[in-house]
């Protein structure tokens, strides 16, 4: 709906009856951001890939709080709850922008929005407080309850990237819940803590934010990354090109992400002398993503490349995320910033990072493990119908969305035909709509293959990928418990993948040494 | 690609597109030489037959290592080149205040851009101060300093023809400058999302010749002659 908008401004929209309104627009807009950020990529990447494959994956019966694991699930539910409940509130939804910033989110009078604020605020302070408690489990379980044999760098790199996720948010969410709470007071209690009138500021809050903002990208990010790596890894055949120093380069990112917050505020009115050293932090980060991408390029070298609906989607999401990090050095140049700050050149960016490892990577990652999970195989040719689909319409969609920037395109404009510069580039919007309609529905062959496959796949076995690691050494789907019987000791590295002077094609960890060939 | 870019009327503009196109080619370089490697592998190293057997590359000696670190040091390399030159640029936009022709305040309000001239005095404050909104007319190729500041919530100043853009925050008054190079009507649009009225909030920037500009601020002060 939003896209409809902004192809055709101010006409009926099919299936929904009427026009959107410009107050609807922000409000689908902020919505939007909300629900994809903190409601689908974390607790589908964070939360669904940690539960399952943590224990699996070093070797436990279940997370090391299982209570507060639980509690941590029905927190989100009533999170989820409280968001959607905010649109059946009298005058609508949050309408800020998902970056909320005050003074627009701080007074009713400036948006016109009452409650529907109040609950997202409290919405997400509600899936804050889910995922500090998840977090800590998915740090504490793989520190405390590998199985014998399972040193720190034998663990499969998604299990490094899920921990280094849940560091990154327990250290960064602080500030932001501060922010949360005084934004509320701001709203209901009278005070100025965000407001310049009473003496407060409200760059503050922008500070508060993205302080938390940037890290928060690479708590979505890492898990899907790891994903990647698994799945690159087991259909190369080979062995992770780099594996320690690909776990110490995401260590600098992550330091480094915490040092590259002004990004965002280059031209907010902070003092602008600051804006060099935060331009050279951000661009510097650079370094450490090209180390894993090369690492990954170098781990497919030589390969024997097994090319299944997973292995396509990781593949696909490294040459998106390629292109989401070249196009980063634009915005993390202070003076380009000048120019394409707010502008569609900076959504067509973030979608291409988060796009391709949210849903390209959590799409390799469903296939991948979709067997384990349902003891069912997916359709392959629909999995490549739908891989092609979504690779292409994702293309057609975002690399037009740059040139919108460059042509100087605002974001979060609800009727671009009121620019005279921004009307010359209507027919490139209304291309983008019609592939962003294309990319909706070539989902649904997805849909189908990932509800018609539990009951008609082909019976998984313990491991249909020839992978490693020791998820594939249980039942398909594991039993409670994990493993039927003892839990499999581990000897060697995760990746054992034609090992020179072995006959077998793979090691699987846990087989003792001398055990094989 | 360039080709989309608005036609650059200011003095800075062109060196804000030089830093443009050269990240652009520098960035355009790894990219293309990324992807065709990928999809050289993809088909290179295809599994073709059941028992074809892969390389062990693990990466921890320093000659397979050298592979990824010396791409890795060239991608430095590079990124500093793009700092640097693109540090001067920022200095001259935003860090330096060239001594200015015009002096003129703007305040962002739910949903106008509100113009203050000082008047023939050039002091703002006094009598012949004068308020217009959402058209601001300035002289071509004279230096101009705008003083934003904000009453409601935060504004964005956005002038893409003289890629300038500076948010405007309420209890700060923020200095920005511009020399515009051609004469013409050009928009201000809003760049922050300001609320309801957000899309839609614009005003236009007059670029006048000096004679017309004379002429324009006779019509406006007509007794300071």
């Amino acid at each position: 709906m939003i896209r409809w908008q902004l192809a055709y401004p101010e006409t009926e929209i099919p299936l929904f009856g009427r026009p959107i309104g410009p107050d609807e627009y922000n409000a689908f807009v902020t919505m939007h951001g909300t629900i994809m950020v903190f409601f689908v990529a974390m607790p589908l990447l964070v939360a669904a890939m940690g539960n399952f494959l943590i224990p699996l994956m070093i070797g436990a019966r279940d997370m090391a709080f299982p209570r507060l694991n639980m509690m941590s699930v029905w927190v989100l539910a009533v999170a989820s709850l409280v968001l959607l409940a905010s649109f059946f509130v009298e005058a609508g939804p949050a309408a800020a922008g998902w970056t909320g910033y005050p003074p627009l989110s701080a007074r009713i009078e400036y948006t016109g929005v009452e409650y529907g604020l109040d609950l997202w605020i409290l919405a997400l302070a509600l899936e804050f407080a889910s995922f500090l408690m998840g977090g800590i489990n998915f740090l504490v379980t793989p520190i405390n309850l590998r199985t014998r044999g399972m040193s720190l760098f034998r663990l499969p790199l998604i299990v490094w990237m899920i921990m280094g996720a849940s560091i990154l948010f327990l250290l960064s969410v602080g500030p932001l819940i501060a922010g949360a709470v005084f934004l509320l007071l701001d709203r209901n209690l009278g005070t100025s803590f965000f407001l310049a009138e009473g003496g407060g500021d409200p760059l503050l809050w922008q500070h508060l934010f993205w302080f938390f903002g940037h890290p928060e990208v690479y708590v979505i990010l890492l898990p899907a990354a790891g994903a990647m790596m698994e799945i690159i890894s087991t259909f190369s055949r080979k062995t992770i090109f780099g594996y320690k120093s690909i776990i110490y380069a995401v260590m600098i990112a992550g330091v480094l992400s915490f040092l590259v917050w002004a990004h965002h505020q280059f031209i907010s009115g902070l003092d602008p002398r600051l804006a060099m050293p935060f331009s050279i932090t951000t661009i510097l980060i650079s370094v450490p993503f090209a180390f894993i991408i090369f690492s990954m390029l170098a781990t497919m070298w030589g390969g024997s490349i097994w090319l299944t609906t997973p292995m396509w989607f990781a593949v696909g999401g490294l040459s998106v995320f390629i292109f989401g990090g070249v196009t980063g050095i634009f915005n993390g140049s202070a003076p380009v910033d000048i120019y394409i700050h707010d502008t569609y050149f900076v959504v067509a960016h973030f979608h291409s990072t988060l796009f391709s490892t949210v849903f390209l990577g959590g799409f390799a990652a469903l296939y991948y493990w979709y067997p384990k999970m349902f003891g069912r195989m997916m359709n392959e040719f629909w999995g490549k119908v739908h891989f092609w689909g979504t690779y292409i319409f994702f293309l057609l969609v975002f690399v037009p969305m740059h040139l919108l920037g460059v042509g100087g395109m605002m974001r979060r404009i609800a009727d671009p035909s009121k620019y005279e510069f921004v009307k010359e580039l209507l027919p490139m919007n209304e291309f983008i709509t019609v592939a962003a309609i294309g990319l909706l529905l070539i989902q649904a062959p997805f849909v189908f293959n990932f509800l018609g496959s539990m009951f008609v796949g082909k019976k998984a076995s313990e491991n249909p990928w020839d992978a490693t690691t020791l998820e594939w050494t249980t039942p398909s789907p594991p039993p409670h418990g994990n493993w039927p019987g003892a839990i499999p000791a581990v000897h060697r590295p995760p990746y054992e993948y034609a090992v020179p002077g072995v006959s077998e094609e793979w090691l699987p960890q846990s087989r003792p040494e001398g055990a094989a060939s | 690609m360039f080709a989309w870019l608005p036609e650059n009327v200011s003095t800075y503009g062109g060196d804000i597109d030089a830093i443009f196109k050269l990240i652009y080619y520098v960035v355009g370089v790894w990219f293309v030489a990324t992807q065709v490697f990928l999809v050289y592998c993809l088909i290179r190293f295809r599994r073709r037959s059941g028992n074809q057997r892969s390389k062990y590359l693990p990466g921890n000696t320093a000659s397979q290592a050298a592979w990824v670190l010396i791409p890795c040091a060239l991608v430095l390399v590079l990124d500093l080149w793009i700092d640097f030159r693109g540090a001067d640029v920022w200095a001259k936009v935003k860090l330096s205040r060239p001594t200015p022709n015009l002096i003129v305040r703007v305040t962002g309000k739910q949903f106008n851009w509100i113009v203050t001239y000082p008047g023939p005095d050039g002091k703002f404050g006094t009598a012949d101060d004068k308020k217009i909104d959402n058209d601001l007319h300035v002289p071509v190729n004279q230096v101009v300093r705008v003083l934003l500041t904000g009453e409601d919530v935060i504004h964005s100043f956005y002038l893409p023809h003289l890629r300038l853009k500076q948010d405007v925050v309420p209890g700060r008054e923020i200095p920005a400058w511009f020399e515009a190079t051609k004469t013409g009507k050009y928009e201000i649009p809003c760049a922050e999302l300001c609320g309801f009225g957000h899309s839609g909030m614009k005003g236009f920037l007059y670029v006048h010749s000096e004679a017309d500009f004379k002429a324009w601020v006779r019509t406006q002060w007509p007794s300071a002659g």
